[in-house]
């Protein structure tokens, strides 16, 4: 049998709309898998050290700050001075397009989630990023 | 009237007969807020509506009606848009900006660090500085802000929670530097903590010396600022957080009631501070539950603050609130689209009886509002005022089966949670049981759930789509090195001040905080020393702790 997938939802910086961040977080439980939410106000030495303790596949970044351009980058970098560059960073929020392409293609983010995304899409994405078996 | 009534039960019942013959589209008939709604509303709906008990005339208990004889004949709601990025020298030019089109008060949004209480340059800044708004460090940035602005001629309203205390007196110091007394301020400030552990969560301290701040501002006010608004009770943040239209309308309220007896326990007479007390509701899409909870809203609080806080004073009855329409209705799918939705939920705010108003910004779903989106935001208000003539009549809804009936119905589940609220302790017992927070998450998840199985039609989103939508509007970019300028400017700042006039103002107020002393006086010599606000705010964490939620989902 697979096992379950675990994801880490996190809540980096000083910004405290966490709506979304919690929806996901239920959203995903009910789909199955096994979630760590950090709550609010989060520094990315707090969500790395997290994401390596839990032992997850995925750490999901919930911005509406604007400061996502700097967020991501910082926490890929943290994950592979920890040796942890295998855990999936991904994330959702207020992202400009353009913002999302240079996210992706710089390898800081596998993928971003805008308003309007259905819990089912994102389950089958995750679904399909993390390998179970 | 029961012989009329019995009438009209017997047209009804046969109205029912044929009209259950009628196949019914395959829709969810509920309110935004899943409140299941009738087909049709009567006279029997409303059967014991006691006109002068229930609504009586405007500006007259019980204010159902509105605040004011003669609401917007007399003058028209306060056009308030949101504004404030990067610098307070670019944000001092959208003020500029936004007066000159014609708006009538100004509100200032500040960025996370200013909101949390840290400087531009403490290493939990990075990134954030002048992101969601503006950086705001010391009285100087302040002084920019409202350069060229007599803050005798404008009110100013000042979203800001926790380091409310701070950011006040940083305003009262601007006006002395301007030769304006703190008796003519007019203005608010969101100082509405309570609001902030339910739903916005940009807290610092415990809830305990929260209130005390709180408290304090509201004595130094009553005193010195006696036009300011020192609270402004806030509901946005609680709905745009996933609450329904009746949790929004009962959390507030019961947050209020907060305030009004931490007044009191604090030895103030509740006639001195109630009538400082604002509100500040969310406009969210669906219309007519929104009018009944503004209205709603007002008979509420009347009758509570006469009857059960004993206040005298008819200013003390009244509700006044200002609005902002929904930031989580709008789409970030077709965002030219907003437009619509914001101007219907405009007109329910002004149906409702609004003292003030922002409408968002059709990329507000992006980033920050463009000074053209901005304008046609201000110009949907500027239309409802002045083309649309609703503004003409006052209250024009009342006396509607539906409206007053809606109206009834969220009196009642406002009272329902008031119980449940007081079963729980009160405000804070409830806060620290995650009661409100849970209840919001809860509600938040049933409306993802429903938009996600097209219950709830969002266009754009679930249904009228457009394929292969590229975005392809121009938004409001933040250059990082606004960061880099303001940390400087910060520095340069620290290094020319009278550094030993600052050192003693803060263990003043050091002293103070471990005191009971009304901490405002000391906050003003702080800032008028040019302390910063992260100085100030280091102070009182070290003194009153940080608050640690128990994060749930």
């Amino acid at each position: 049998m697979a096992r379950k997938i675990r994801v880490l939802v996190a809540k980096p910086g000083l910004d405290g709309h966490d709506r979304g961040a919690r929806v996901i977080a239920r959203g995903l439980r009910d789909a199955g898998m096994e979630v760590v939410y950090t709550g609010l106000h989060q520094t990315p030495e707090q969500i790395v050290e997290a994401a390596i303790q839990e032992d997850v596949d995925v750490v999901g970044l919930s911005i509406l700050s604007g400061a996502h351009m700097t967020i991501f980058p910082r926490i890929c970098e943290l994950l592979r001075e920890n040796g942890a560059e295998d855990i999936i960073v991904m994330g959702g929020g207020t992202v400009p397009d353009y913002d999302i392409d240079m996210l992706k293609q710089n390898g800081w983010a596998r993928e971003v989630f805008t308003p309007g995304t259905t819990i089912e899409k994102i389950v089958e994405w995750i679904s399909s990023s993390v390998r179970t078996d | 009237m029961t012989h009329k009534l019995d009438e009209i039960t017997r047209a009804k019942d046969a109205w029912n007969d044929s009209r259950r013959k009628m196949q019914d589209r395959d829709f969810k008939f509920e309110t935004v807020s899943s409140l299941p709604v009738n087909d049709l509303y009567t006279p029997l709906d409303v059967g014991d509506l006691d006109y002068q008990r229930d609504l009586g005339m405007p500006g007259q208990y019980p204010f159902t009606r509105g605040v004011q004889a003669n609401m917007y004949r007399g003058r028209l709601w306060t056009m308030r848009q949101f504004a404030g990025f990067a610098t307070a020298k670019e944000s001092n030019e959208r003020y500029k900006y936004l007066l000159a089109k014609g708006q009538t008060g100004l509100s200032v949004a500040f960025d996370m660090p200013t909101i949390m209480g840290y400087d531009s340059d403490h290493p939990r800044a990075y990134g954030e500085v002048g992101r969601v708004g503006v950086a705001i460090d010391s009285l100087q940035d302040m002084e920019t802000l409202f350069s060229g602005i007599p803050l005798d001629r404008v009110s100013t309203s000042m979203t800001i929670n926790a380091p409310a205390s701070i950011l006040w007196c940083m305003y009262i110091a601007t006006g002395e530097k301007q030769g304006v007394p703190s008796e003519k301020l007019t203005g608010t400030i969101q100082n509405d903590i309570l609001k902030e552990y339910i739903a916005q969560k940009s807290w610092i301290f415990p809830p305990h010396p929260s209130m005390r701040l709180i408290t304090d501002i509201f004595a130094y006010s009553t005193d010195h600022v006696p036009k300011w608004n020192t609270v402004s009770i806030s509901g946005y943040h609680i709905r745009e957080a996933g609450s329904t239209a009746a949790q929004e309308l009962a959390f507030t309220l019961a947050d209020g009631f907060a305030y009004v007896e931490a007044g009191i326990a604090a030895g103030l007479n509740v006639d001195d501070f109630a009538p400082r007390l604002s509100f500040f509701f969310n406009a969210h899409i669906d219309f007519f539950e929104e009018i009944a909870k503004y209205r709603a809203a007002r008979r509420i609080w009347a009758k509570r603050m006469k009857v059960k806080y004993g206040a005298k004073s008819p200013k003390s009855w009244m509700l006044r609130f200002h609005t902002q329409t929904a930031g989580c209705s709008l789409t970030a799918q077709q965002p030219e689209i907003n437009i619509v939705r914001t101007a219907y939920e405009a007109l329910s705010a002004v149906l409702g009886g609004t003292q003030s108003l922002h409408t968002n910004s059709m990329d507000e779903v992006l980033a920050l509002p463009t000074e053209k989106s901005v304008q046609i935001a201000l110009r949907t208000q500027q239309i409802l005022a002045c083309e649309t003539g609703v503004a003409n009549v006052i209250d024009p809804l009342a006396g509607s089966y539906f409206v007053e009936a809606l109206t009834n119905k969220m009196e009642e589940e406002a009272e329902k949670y008031f119980e449940e609220i007081e079963r729980r302790g009160g405000v804070l017992s409830a806060i620290d049981q995650n009661f409100f927070q849970q209840e919001i998450a809860d509600a938040a998840y049933q409306f993802q759930r429903d938009v996600d199985k097209k219950r709830i039609i969002m266009v754009g989103v679930n249904e009228f789509l457009n394929q292969d939508e590229q975005m392809d509007m121009d938004i409001l970019k933040i250059d990082p090195q606004i960061e880099k300028e303001q940390a400087e400017r910060l520095r340069k700042l620290r290094r020319e001040r009278d550094n030993i006039r600052v050192g003693d103002a803060l263990d003043e107020l050091r002293k103070a905080a471990y005191g009971t002393q009304n901490l405002i006086p000391f906050i003003l010599e702080s800032v008028r020393a040019y302390a910063t606000e992260g100085e100030i705010i280091r102070v009182f964490r070290e003194v009153f702790g940080e608050y640690k939620e128990k994060p749930i989902f």
